[in-house]
């Protein structure tokens, strides 16, 4: 009998996970969708001022970003505290945070990078530059895992609960204003020509403080959601 | 060895047991008994570590499992009420990612012999979805045949289960002892393993 290392057992959680959301598409285009029709209702409901599509595009996107990656949230754990899976997880030789990390990259590759690759199609209904759509996705890119990572924390504490669902959005999105700031930030600093750099580097910052502490407080929070 | 000493546990304001104490060595069995509520899961699931037990301490093999974390994981395998398997899986991946998330891997031919063994012969590629209560039960309790834990858990394994796979599972249980395994298990119905002394631990 072959011993799984740590590496490993990351891997087999998030083969795990994206298998069992390729089973069940479903909830991943929910996620997609809801995103498209929220960025794609604001050119519609204020008009086609090129102007005015320019200046609050970044902005719309990345709200829009924020709530559709709060859609997918409650559900990262529910699936398995139902069905009794995470209790084996807990039980697992090895260290719950990584497993926990595991979810969290394999929530991200579901909810985050959709949104990240499909960003720029949806700029390009509010005129954007080629300029500020790269930084878009760049910023995007960095933003996105942090929201997974915060809202891992989130649904951990909130699981098991009655109307977690909203519950979690309501614990998260507060602690996602400062990405929506930098993030939409980057972006704006971009179409009005100055260094988007300072916004990119708070927003890695935060990312890499996500990445040493998120997994672990979740784990924690799982832990004390099974009692 | 596995020791608890003046174990107590409450839910809510309720206390469920005090002052539990027993040992159980290698090749021994152990029921837990008791009316419903009366704190059968509760124990199991203190032994697991998912409850934090109000007053006294468990150890295993003289060391607190508290400090012993992961290794004491690695020596345990649990299966409660529930089954702890997706219905999107087929029975074989379930298998194989349950033995992953337990910290090893199973080889396709183990894991299908595994299979066969708990009576799913040419089910292994069906989705668990369309699968019997009983069969899916019987997924779940695969996980015993390729397993190397020494103590067993098992919070009601006969639920949803035929005759044949309760006579089945006295087979498992006894071979598992045989290897120095210990097993400690709640069920309603009667399961006795042939030429071994089922200890009793009445919960009131």
């Amino acid at each position: 009998m072959n011993k799984l290392s740590l590496f490993g057992l990351l891997s087999l959680v998030i083969r795990r996970d994206l298998l069992l959301a390729m089973r069940r598409r479903a909830d991943v285009l929910t996620t997609l969708v809801f995103f498209v029709m929220v960025v794609s209702l604001f050119p519609l409901g204020v008009g086609p001022e090129p102007e005015m599509l320019r200046k609050m595009a970044s902005g719309v996107v990345w709200v829009a970003a924020l709530l559709a990656s709060m859609l997918s949230l409650p559900r990262m754990f529910s699936a398995d505290y139902l069905d009794g899976t995470l209790e084996q997880m807990l039980l697992a030789p090895q260290s719950l945070t990584a497993l926990v990390l595991g979810k969290i990259v394999a929530h991200w590759m579901l909810s985050g990078l959709p949104l990240v690759l499909i960003a720029p199609v949806l700029g390009l209904q509010f005129d954007m530059s080629a300029q500020a759509l790269g930084m878009l996705v760049l910023a995007l890119l960095l933003g996105t895992p942090i929201l997974s990572m915060i809202g891992a924390v989130g649904a951990a504490l909130t699981l098991g609960l009655r109307g977690g669902g909203v519950l979690v959005s309501l614990l998260v999105l507060p602690l996602c204003i400062p990405v929506l700031i930098f993030g939409a930030g980057a972006v704006e600093a971009v179409t009005s020509g100055m260094s988007a750099v300072s916004n990119l580097s708070l927003l890695a910052a935060f990312m890499l403080f996500a990445l040493v502490f998120t997994p672990f407080v979740a784990a924690q929070a799982l832990r004390i959601s099974m009692e | 060895m596995l020791e608890v000493g003046n174990l107590a546990c409450s839910r809510g304001d309720h206390r469920l047991f005090s002052g539990l104490s027993f040992s159980l060595h290698a090749g021994q069995i152990m029921q837990v008994q008791g009316a419903n509520g009366s704190g059968k899961t509760s124990l199991l699931r203190t032994l697991c570590g998912f409850i934090t037990p109000d007053e006294g301490g468990i150890s295993w093999n003289g060391k607190p499992v508290g400090e012993l974390g992961e290794d004491y994981y690695a020596e345990l395998l649990y299966i409660g009420h529930l089954n702890a398997i997706k219905d999107e899986l087929n029975a074989l991946e379930n298998l194989q990612m349950s033995a992953g998330l337990a910290g090893y891997t199973v080889t396709e031919q183990q894991a299908v012999a595994a299979l066969k063994r708990m009576g799913l012969q040419r089910r292994e590629h069906l989705p668990v979805r369309v699968l019997s209560q009983g069969q899916r039960r019987r997924v779940a309790l695969a996980r015993l045949l390729i397993s190397d834990a020494h103590l067993w858990i098992l919070d009601e394994p006969l639920t949803a289960l035929d005759v044949g796979a309760v006579g089945l599972m006295q087979e498992l249980i006894g071979e598992h002892l045989s290897k120095d395994g210990m097993v400690i298990f709640t069920t309603h119905q009667p399961l006795q393993v042939a030429g071994v002394q089922t200890r009793e631990l009445v919960l009131s």
